[in-house]
């Protein structure tokens, strides 16, 4: 018996003193952390997405809680939370956050398969990267869209897929948080984060190719060949043309769809407005001749 | 005309290939497979058998039903290899269903759950070997003696030069290794009495399968020379403080030594990757190998000093480097 | 002979030497010739000619666009057609000078004449002037590279140069454009030699030539002893047989198996070891600036594939596109077929038969059937042989592991920038993995991220 007490009472104290050190230390090497910082933490999402610019949400937590303390919240955004979040945030920090425009990434090239014909077969790598380092591609176009998903692999949210019939990523709105990481990965700057717009409805030119015209034809039927029709037309200065190739300022854009209309090649687009009604002659026309 | 082809630089490519290495080394062990025919009879032929065949089936069966591999990794050869050399490791008399079950555990532990093909940690049919040995010392620890044609199951056991070696260590009486056959029968493998595994018997058999290799240059000289050199040193040293201690040519023609050496240190996937880095693994391996010869409570060292030593591969690999090309001494 | 090689790594991919024996043919002219502004390292040329400009043989069309960088000068007679952007070697559309060709009528200051015009005849030439003369007339490296000659002969005050070496290696296979250039003008090219050694003010040089080309070796041999190992000369030429191996022709290699150093990492360059290496029709291209006054537009060009009905080595005005040299070897062969603006190793890979020869178009390759496809790649088996065969002391597989899950950390700490893609590794690879494709991007990453750092600095 006198073992076992003696077996009790040595492991009692060695955990007492292990008790008393390990105290000790968490008193001394204690690190401060404002416990803002994890109230912060706790609103973000915590996808750690870098979309913020900051590596992880508790770096952007660590930097929103600096901000308040500066004075502003400025220029501090999670794109995947949002204005909710933003505005939780704001809320908890007791600052005012400046309203930010929902953002979308978009896809500027029309290069399709039916649009687009191949002059070459590639036989190695399958990464856009690779691709683009061999030369323009399997088409004639070196400005367009190589279809092998890098963009697809650097999305965390699943929001952008090739389309197998076509060959160009489409995004899904519902799921893309604006982050950038689609536009990084693209090796030709095809991606462009663009305002979302009033009911998601924007308009863009389909086309990033700065050949000159007859050569821009030649490789694809739907390319922008800078003819710079579109330029005259806009009413509100929104369209500039350079390097043969239109571009459309998405902060002076009012969505009249003036520009579509007049681009010969069908390279501007206008995404999810409504189908166009039919006039009423054409209707009656239709009765007669049924 | 059709349209041109085009990828980056380099726009040709060697005559090498998976397969052509693979069957390469399944080459060289033919040698080493018609002595262990020869010495050990139809007990040979029936566990190689179904060694090779548990470990292709295993193999064919996870590609195609758990991993759903597109291409079924069985067609690059690897399983057969793994087969043929987890029989070597093997008594004759083994029941077959104890070698089904070292094969799944070569192939299914040690090889596929890694990842397949070139991600395993350990060498497959050593963890096989290991495993059976210490789920059934019994069965795997009793050798058949050479020479009997027509056995299987009912082959005679006897002692084999290894347990010779131990009880002479053991009891520190050197007059025990007097018992042990010449040189040149271990080097032959007409051991008069004993016996070993399947593979180990015949050391000229491997040697011949050594040099195939190196002239197809599947394998480069670095581990199996530097094994079998730090074990000469090693166990030669032991010898002259203590003749209780085999002699060291004894010590290399006798057990796995040769087989571990050649083949089984070998392997691709478990062994480093600059020839310094493959220097320093078969220097330990031969250390290993003689400590737990000597001082270990088994008699055959080299299994178990490889996987330990495959253990270390990644380390080495990290921090052994081969030399850069203008590398300015710092 | 007892013959050396660089210290590391190096495969032997076949030789394929199709037009070993194949005499030289001059190209017929083209019907019009197109000339990239960009056929050089460094910033592109700029037109001085415009659309209607009539323009002789050797006429400048576009000068230099900044130091690093070399003038073009028209190898037709004929008129400007316009100024357009086309697809040349790189893949993609640039700005190209395109001449419709009418007759033959060279500029009156280029000598025409088969004179071998000697340095001991023309004392007036000092090393500033036979710069000056290789800068004009806009020679650049003709082994591939392109990089402008005259800043290779004027070394950073940090470095001082030794010796030159001639690099007559040729080690890709099916090339022979070198081996011909050494056979038919062999006296011409010691005349170079002896320019760019005054040039660059030494006096010692050396001839690295591959066992596999003994004619060359045994030709050279003789004139250099007659040419150079006189009382009178106070140059040290000696011709060095070297090991066959790929790929000695690369700079670095060349310079260790010659003289036995090796060039440190980037940024060390082989002149940071008392070398300069100079390609053989580089030699032949400053004889004739300085010599003939004749600026760089034609050179030696082999046209082969193991498909085509008669593959040789052409004497080619530059700006004649690829169809018409393969017209003339019999035509592009039926099926499969890969055409390659240079060798099997280091070659572009070309999507249009209408690409141009250029400044550093040694050979015209087209690869067929088999050949032209990669196989499918398998998991690495971690065989070590690419390790094994890596003229730089990396390590392959790591490095393409690395540039794959993107850390660009680790890749630069194991040397990846060293990597000159000789494409040994995936040669040799039997897993077939695309080893090059991703140490290339990697390497270019890291090499991003590196200006980065120093332009913060």
């Amino acid at each position: 018996m006198d073992f076992i007490l003696i077996a009790v009472i040595v492991l009692g104290a060695i955990g007492l003193i292990a008790a008393l050190v390990l105290f000790a230390a968490s008193k001394k090497f204690a690190v401060y952390e404002d416990p803002r910082i994890a109230q912060v933490s706790e609103l973000l999402p915590g996808a750690n997405c870098g979309g913020c610019g900051f590596p992880g949400c508790s770096g952007m937590a660590d930097a929103l809680v600096k901000g308040a303390d500066a004075g502003s919240l400025d220029g501090l955004s999670c794109p995947v939370g949002g204005a909710v979040v933003m505005g939780k945030v704001a809320d908890l920090l007791g600052m005012a956050i400046a309203n930010s425009e929902p953002m979308v990434a978009v896809v500027r090239c029309n290069g399709t398969c039916e649009h687009r014909q191949k002059i070459a077969e590639y036989a190695g790598l399958r990464t856009c990267a690779a691709m683009h380092a061999c030369g323009a591609g399997e088409t004639a176009c070196g400005f367009g869209c190589l279809g092998c998903g890098d963009c697809m692999e650097a999305c965390q949210f699943g929001a952008i897929h090739v389309n197998p019939e076509t060959g160009i990523p489409e995004v899904d709105e519902e799921k893309c948080t604006s982050c950038g990481a689609c536009v990084k990965a693209c090796p030709r700057n095809i991606i462009e984060l663009r305002k979302k717009g009033p009911k998601g409805r924007r308009v863009y030119v389909s086309c990033v190719n700065k050949d000159k015209g007859p050569a821009a034809m030649k490789a694809c039927a739907v390319s922008c060949i800078g003819c710079g029709k579109c330029e005259k037309e806009c009413p509100f200065g929104a369209i500039t043309v350079e390097n043969n190739l239109a571009y459309i300022d998405f902060g002076k854009c009012r969505l009249c769809r003036k520009c579509e209309k007049v681009c010969p090649k069908h390279a501007i687009v206008a995404v999810n407005f409504p189908a166009p009604k039919p006039k009423p002659e054409e209707e009656e026309r239709k009765e007669e001749t049924v | 005309m059709s349209k041109l082809i085009v990828s980056l630089s380099p726009h040709a490519h060697g005559t090498d290939s998976v397969e052509r290495n693979m069957y390469g080394v399944i080459i060289a062990l033919m040698p080493a497979l018609l002595v262990s025919f020869y010495f050990f009879g139809l007990g040979s032929v029936v566990v190689t058998a179904t060694s090779v065949a548990a470990c292709v089936f295993f193999e064919w069966a996870i590609s195609k039903y758990i991993l759903k591999q597109e291409r079924n990794s069985v067609l690059d050869g690897s399983a057969i290899l793994t087969g043929l050399l987890l029989a070597f490791n093997l008594p004759s008399n083994l029941p077959a269903w104890i070698i089904i079950i070292g094969a799944l555990f070569a192939i299914g532990v040690a090889k596929m759950t890694f990842g397949g093909l070139g991600n395993n940690l350990f060498n497959p049919a050593l963890v096989g070997r290991a495993a059976l040995l210490v789920a059934f010392p019994a069965q795997m620890t009793t050798w058949p003696k050479v020479g009997q044609w027509g056995s299987y199951l009912d082959a005679e056991t006897g002692a084999t030069p290894l347990s010779i070696m131990k009880d002479a260590i053991k009891s520190g009486d050197a007059s025990l290794l007097n018992q042990l056959p010449d040189s040149l029968s271990l080097f032959l493998g007409n051991h008069p009495d004993g016996g070993g595994a399947m593979g180990e018997i015949c050391g000229l058999a491997l040697l011949v399968g050594l040099g195939y290799m190196l002239w197809k240059k599947i394998i480069t000289w670095h581990i199996p020379v530097s094994i079998i050199a730090t074990v000469f040193v090693f166990a030669g040293l032991l010898h002259l403080a203590n003749p209780a201690y085999a002699d060291p040519v004894s010590v290399i023609l006798t057990g796995g030594l040769m087989l571990g050496a050649i083949f089984m240190a070998t392997d691709y996937v478990t062994s480093p990757m600059t020839t310094k880095g493959q220097l320093i693994y078969g220097v330990a391996i031969g250390f290993l190998t003689v400590v737990i010869r000597n001082w270990g409570a088994y008699p055959e060292g080299m299994s178990f000093a490889i996987l330990i030593m495959n253990a270390f591969t990644p380390l080495i690999n990290n921090y052994v480097k081969p030399k850069r090309f203008g590398e300015v001494a710092k | 002979m007892n013959a050396r090689t660089f210290s590391i790594g190096g495969i032997h991919p076949e030789e394929n030497k199709l037009t070993h024996e194949v005499a030289t043919k001059v190209a017929a002219l083209p019907k019009q010739a197109i000339f990239p502004l960009s056929q050089h390292i460094g910033a592109p040329a700029k037109p001085v000619v415009q659309k209607g400009d009539k323009v002789k043989v050797g006429t400048l069309i576009a000068e230099a666009g900044g130091f690093v960088s070399a003038p073009i000068f028209s190898s037709v007679s004929g008129t400007v057609f316009k100024i357009d952007t086309a697809i040349d070697a790189t893949g993609y559309r640039k700005p190209v000078i395109i001449i419709n060709v009418e007759g033959d009528e060279w500029e009156e200051t280029i000598d025409r004449s088969d004179k071998l015009e000697t340095v001991e005849a023309h004392p007036e030439l000092t090393p500033e002037e036979i710069v000056n003369r290789v800068k004009e007339a806009g020679v650049v490296g003709m082994g591939g590279a392109c990089f402008p000659t005259f800043i290779k002969l004027t070394p950073p005050p940090t470095a001082k140069a030794e010796c030159v070496i001639i690099n007559a290696v040729e080690c890709e296979p099916y090339i022979t454009a070198d081996f011909r250039l050494m056979m038919e003008h062999a006296d011409e090219i010691l005349v170079g030699l002896e320019l760019l050694m005054i040039a660059a003010k030494v006096t010692t040089g050396y001839i690295g030539i591959e066992t596999n080309k003994p004619a060359a070796i045994e030709l050279l041999t003789e004139k250099v002893i007659t040419k150079f190992n006189v009382q009178s000369s106070k140059f040290n030429v000696s011709v060095v047989p070297l090991k066959q191996r790929y790929p000695q022709g690369g700079e670095k290699q060349l310079v260790d198996a010659v003289i036995q150093r090796q060039v440190p990492a980037p940024p060390a360059i082989p002149v940071n070891v008392g070398a300069i290496v100079q390609n053989v029709g580089t030699a032949f291209a400053v004889y004739e600036a300085v010599m003939k006054h004749k600026p760089l537009f034609e050179r030696y060009t082999t046209v082969t594939g193991k498909r085509l009905a008669n593959p040789g080595n052409f004497l080619v005005r530059m700006g004649t596109p690829m169809q018409d040299l393969i017209d003339a070897c019999g035509g592009m062969p039926e099926g499969d077929n890969k055409l390659l603006a240079g060798g099997p190793m280091m070659g572009k890979a070309l999507t249009s038969t209408e690409v141009p020869i250029c400044k550093g178009t040694n050979s015209v390759t087209i690869i067929s059937d088999d050949e032209a496809r990669r196989k499918e790649p398998q998991p690495c088996i971690r065989c070590a042989k690419c390790v094994g065969v890596c003229p730089m002391g990396l390590e392959p597989y790591l490095l393409a592991k690395l540039s794959e899950i993107k850390n660009w950390e680790r890749a630069e700490q194991e040397d990846i920038v060293s990597c000159i893609e000789c494409g040994s590794c995936q040669f040799t690879c039997p897993a077939h993995r695309p080893l090059l494709d991703n140490i290339r991007q990697g390497k270019a990453t890291v090499m991003g991220i590196i200006r980065s750092r120093a332009a913060k600095k």
